[in-house]
């Protein structure tokens, strides 16, 4: 048993640092391509189910903000249908899918609004019940949430 | 026999279940500030054989509950492990806010099977995150933490060479999640590093005789969560060793562990804890049941 998993630990560490390195590499190759492989089966977007797919999951994400007491104040005054629009380029520009942003960055739409870490963890839930809603993998889900996990920095307590 | 031995074990299981649990429900209706916490399910992690939150036997760098910003939570839970020559059953239960300071209890019985007799010790954990968040940072998530450990009855490590009955092991983790990282997955890596006079965690005492300085112990753990709800992970805890009577060695597991809801989680996990008092290969299954308010 202990040879076992002496022998485990070096092959679990290579699988986890290998593992790593091949998601930067792909990572970064798509977004030079990103114009031309929106037809392509093999960006996040296109995993996602493409423009009719991310409006479900941004309309699920929707609905359950407006039911969630710790956070549907922070919409009180938001225009729910351009933040709809707006929510859909942003997830199709971050999976790759070449759309145009019309938005202003993280840093500057979430100034003044002081979003704490509880909302934030509320919103990621509420993402991935709704992406969940919508039958995307388990890989997919964990690869737009590995690209969108990074933006808690410029999004909270600003 | 066997099977007789096996059924006593499980219900002391139940037993300390039956005896945790209801401290939880105590709480969910004495303190209203308890909401389900806004974190991710799966992100406290379990509870040590110790009380902190980490795996079974090594305390990572979260938080326990599911308590965000701003946020209490409280945890309750029964362990058992189940080896060779030995049986330890732990009840603990833990407090945290603000997904920052964990409060925890620890109380373990360590059954001396075959010897016959029983030792025992009490576990007070603090624990303050001081920077990274698990799953949004580059950095890691750190916290450090402290132990506060006392044996029942002194007898037995004092006749051993133990030196003192009580000690504190103060520790510096670092936890991160890697998003997609393995075959689409999410993996946690987690390194610990512990300062301790331990003889096997406390259990026998603390320092020696001969020597009473604190010891640099490493610790690791690394789990692929293969689903929302399911890791699979190693985890490794280096030890001292230190008492001249007989070997200490270090503890290693392989565990996976459902968190069912964030208000319940079971993890299992077949460890290996090598050679204790004598008795060499100690090997077996651990049993793990938590309840999150």
């Amino acid at each position: 048993m202990s040879r076992l998993l002496l022998k485990l630990l070096p092959v679990a560490a290579w699988l986890f640092f290998t593992g790593c390195a091949v998601q930067k590499a792909e990572s970064s190759a798509p977004q030079v391509n990103s114009k031309n492989s929106t037809s392509s089966q093999h960006t996040l977007y296109q995993a996602l189910g493409g423009e009719v797919g991310l409006s479900a999951i941004v309309d699920g994400l929707l609905a359950r903000i407006a039911t969630d007491q710790r956070i549907v104040h922070h919409f009180q005054e938001t225009d729910i249908a351009l933040f709809r629009e707006r929510a859909i380029e942003h997830f199709c520009l971050v999976a790759d899918g070449g759309c145009v942003y019309h938005g202003e960055n993280m840093a500057l739409s979430h100034q003044g609004l002081n979003i704490t870490q509880a909302d934030f963890d509320a919103l990621v839930g509420h993402l991935i019940e709704s992406m969940k809603e919508q039958q995307i993998p388990l890989s997919t889900r964990n690869a737009l949430l590995k690209r969108l996990a990074p933006m808690y920095s410029d999004i909270t307590y600003h | 026999m066997n099977i007789a031995m096996n059924t006593l074990k499980l219900n002391s299981l139940a037993w300390n279940c039956a005896k945790a649990l209801p401290c939880l429900f105590l709480l969910l209706g004495t303190v209203p500030a308890f909401a389900e916490g806004s974190r991710v399910v799966a992100t406290g992690g379990g509870t040590t054989i110790e009380g902190s939150a980490g795996g079974g036997i090594v305390p990572w760098a979260v938080i326990n509950g599911y308590g965000s910003s701003d946020e209490w939570s409280a945890t309750a839970m029964a362990t058992g492990v189940y080896v060779d020559d030995f049986t330890l059953n732990v009840i603990g239960a833990s407090l945290s806010f603000d997904n920052r300071f964990e409060l925890s209890l620890a109380r373990q019985t360590f059954d001396l099977d075959t010897m016959g007799g029983e030792l025992g010790q009490d576990i007070f954990g603090i624990k303050y995150k001081l920077a990274g968040e698990l799953l949004y940072t580059a950095m890691p998530q750190i916290t450090l933490g402290a132990q506060y450990k006392r044996v029942d009855d002194f007898a037995i490590p004092q006749a051993v060479g133990a030196r003192s009955d009580w000690g504190l092991d103060v520790y510096i983790a670092a936890s991160k999640v890697f998003f997609d990282a393995v075959a689409g997955r999410n993996v946690l890596l987690n390194g610990t590093v512990r300062a301790t006079k331990a003889n096997q965690t406390g259990l026998l005492g603390f320092g020696t005789q001969a020597n009473n300085d604190y010891q640099f112990v490493l610790e690791a753990s690394a789990a692929v969560l293969l689903t929302d709800n399911l890791a699979l992970g190693i985890e490794y805890r280096q030890k001292p060793n230190e008492l001249a009577f007989a070997r200490e060695d270090d503890w290693q597991d392989v565990f996976l562990a459902w968190f069912i809801n964030k208000h319940l989680s079971v993890v299992t996990a077949y460890a290996n804890l090598g050679s204790i008092a004598g008795f060499a290969d100690q090997q077996g299954w651990y049993v793990s049941v938590e309840g999150t308010l």
